[in-house]
């Protein structure tokens, strides 16, 4: 299966202090992948380094087909990331962001609707500035944002902090959406449960390298296939 | 790339109408101070009709120095300079889009201004050709030098206070040039005012490619 994201070795700083020490990951295509792991292992690193918008200075950095550490410019339009801030005006409306950042990615007005209508921000909030906003109401409004540009690798930092109960959900199908559109997604939660369940592989990240994955499970003792939620939004 | 261009200058301007920071803050200062400079000068019209291009051109980059400061927060907050390095958008449109909203703001506030002077200081506004190609000519050459420089320093602390320390001394030669060429215009001086125009509109020229050419890798560092 095709490789979306390709790192070995890579190394990305933070000023002087070494944010990815060398850090090996590969993701393939329609993949979701969970990466687990303390405060400061480097998780937010690694999302941004995917981006190219963090500088990786040595080993192999191949996102999307392109090389992000000599080409950091060349994934960006393709990937979407929602990390820790929102990206979002607060002067203009839930509508006038949703409309500026999709035509920025030339996406049509039917894929801007519908990402309004998933995200549940087509009544009353759409009109409404999203310096009214409360944070959880923001951070569906940088989903929306992320999902009407259809981007090929969506990394998504905490993606559920900050939601309640419902968003949560509706969180959880956007993202096996993407990826029945042909997408992968990248993700770093701390709600292990709900994210675990979520994912097809996970990653555990700390001191800035990923730990070796565990082996399958032997044929005699198969592990319980993952519980998958399915979350009619509609 | 100009449907990019249009898309970023158009939301820089619903922004600004809804915060209305030009219209309530900007304007109200620059008539401040040209009122102040009232005060200050002399009673007798003689003297501020005199210095009327002068302070006219002085008020006008103070107050837009404050417009530039404004723009330049817009992209400058909560995530929103790394959303646009992943946006797509070419970074010269978003310089050219910036330039185009800031440039129609300046304009905005000079034409308040104008009148302000002519009601104020007496200035007997005349050569018209001359007035309209010297504020268009110093318009852009403030909005472009402006957005380049609000990029350079985006993301520093000290950004609000270090953007007129950096602005003012490059912007002396665009004060100088439409002095000169508004004192020609109002006949107070016997003087190439068109040369003087010439001299601003080569600094917009200049200042547009610059901005053209490096305002991504600005925006990258």
């Amino acid at each position: 299966m095709e490789l979306v994201v390709h790192f070995r070795a890579a190394v990305a700083l933070l000023g002087r202090f070494p944010a990815l020490a060398g850090i090996d990951l590969d993701v393939a295509q329609g993949q979701i992948v969970l990466l687990r792991g303390p405060n400061g292992a480097g998780k937010t690193t690694l999302l941004r380094a995917c981006a190219g918008l963090v500088p990786v200075v040595d080993g192999v950095a191949e996102v999307l087909g392109a090389d992000v550490r000599r080409q950091p410019r060349a994934v960006r339009g393709r990937v979407g990331l929602l990390g820790h801030s929102t990206g979002l005006y607060d002067d203009l409306t839930v509508a006038e962001n949703v409309r500026f950042w999709g035509r920025a990615a030339r996406a049509d007005a039917a894929d801007m609707a519908a990402a309004l209508r998933l995200l549940g921000l087509d009544g009353r909030l759409r009109d409404v500035a999203v310096g009214g906003l409360s944070a959880g109401q923001r951070r569906r409004t940088s989903l929306a944002c992320l999902l009407a540009r259809r981007p090929q690798l969506w990394l998504l930092d905490e993606p559920h902090a900050g939601m309640d109960a419902a968003a949560r959900d509706q969180v959880d199908a956007l993202m096996h959406q993407a990826v029945g559109q042909g997408a992968t997604v990248l993700f770093s939660s701390h709600e292990l449960d709900r994210a675990t369940s979520l994912a097809d592989r996970v990653v555990e990240i700390t001191g800035g390298v990923a730990l070796p994955e565990p082996a399958p499970a032997p044929a005699s003792a198969p592990a319980p296939a993952p519980e998958k939620v399915v979350v009619d939004v509609a | 790339m100009w449907r990019d261009v249009v898309l970023v200058a158009e939301r820089d301007l619903r922004i600004e109408l809804r915060s209305r920071v030009a219209t309530n803050q900007v304007a109200p200062f620059a008539l401040l101070v040209l009122i102040l400079f009232a005060f200050a000068l002399d009673p007798d019209t003689g003297v501020l009709r005199t210095a009327a291009p002068g302070l006219y051109w002085v008020v006008v980059l103070f107050s837009g120095v404050l417009a530039v400061a404004r723009s330049g927060s817009l992209d400058d907050t909560d995530g929103i300079r790394d959303a646009l390095r992943l946006s797509g958008l070419p970074p010269a449109a978003l310089f050219l889009g910036k330039a185009l909203a800031l440039a129609a703001q300046l304009l905005a506030l000079e034409l308040v201004l104008i009148g302000a002077v002519a009601v104020l200081y007496d200035a007997p506004l005349a050569g018209f050709p001359l007035l309209v190609a010297t504020c268009l000519a110093a318009t852009v050459a403030v909005a472009a030098t402006g957005v380049l420089y609000s990029a350079l320093v985006a993301g520093l602390r000290v950004r609000d206070t270090l953007l007129p320390l950096l602005l003012l001394p490059v912007l002396a030669p665009v004060l100088i040039g439409a002095t000169k060429a508004f004192e020609a215009a109002f006949g107070a001086e016997h003087i190439g005012g068109w040369d003087w125009c010439g001299l601003v509109v080569l600094f917009a020229v200049v200042y547009l490619a610059a901005g053209h050419r490096v305002y991504g890798a600005l925006m990258e560092g």
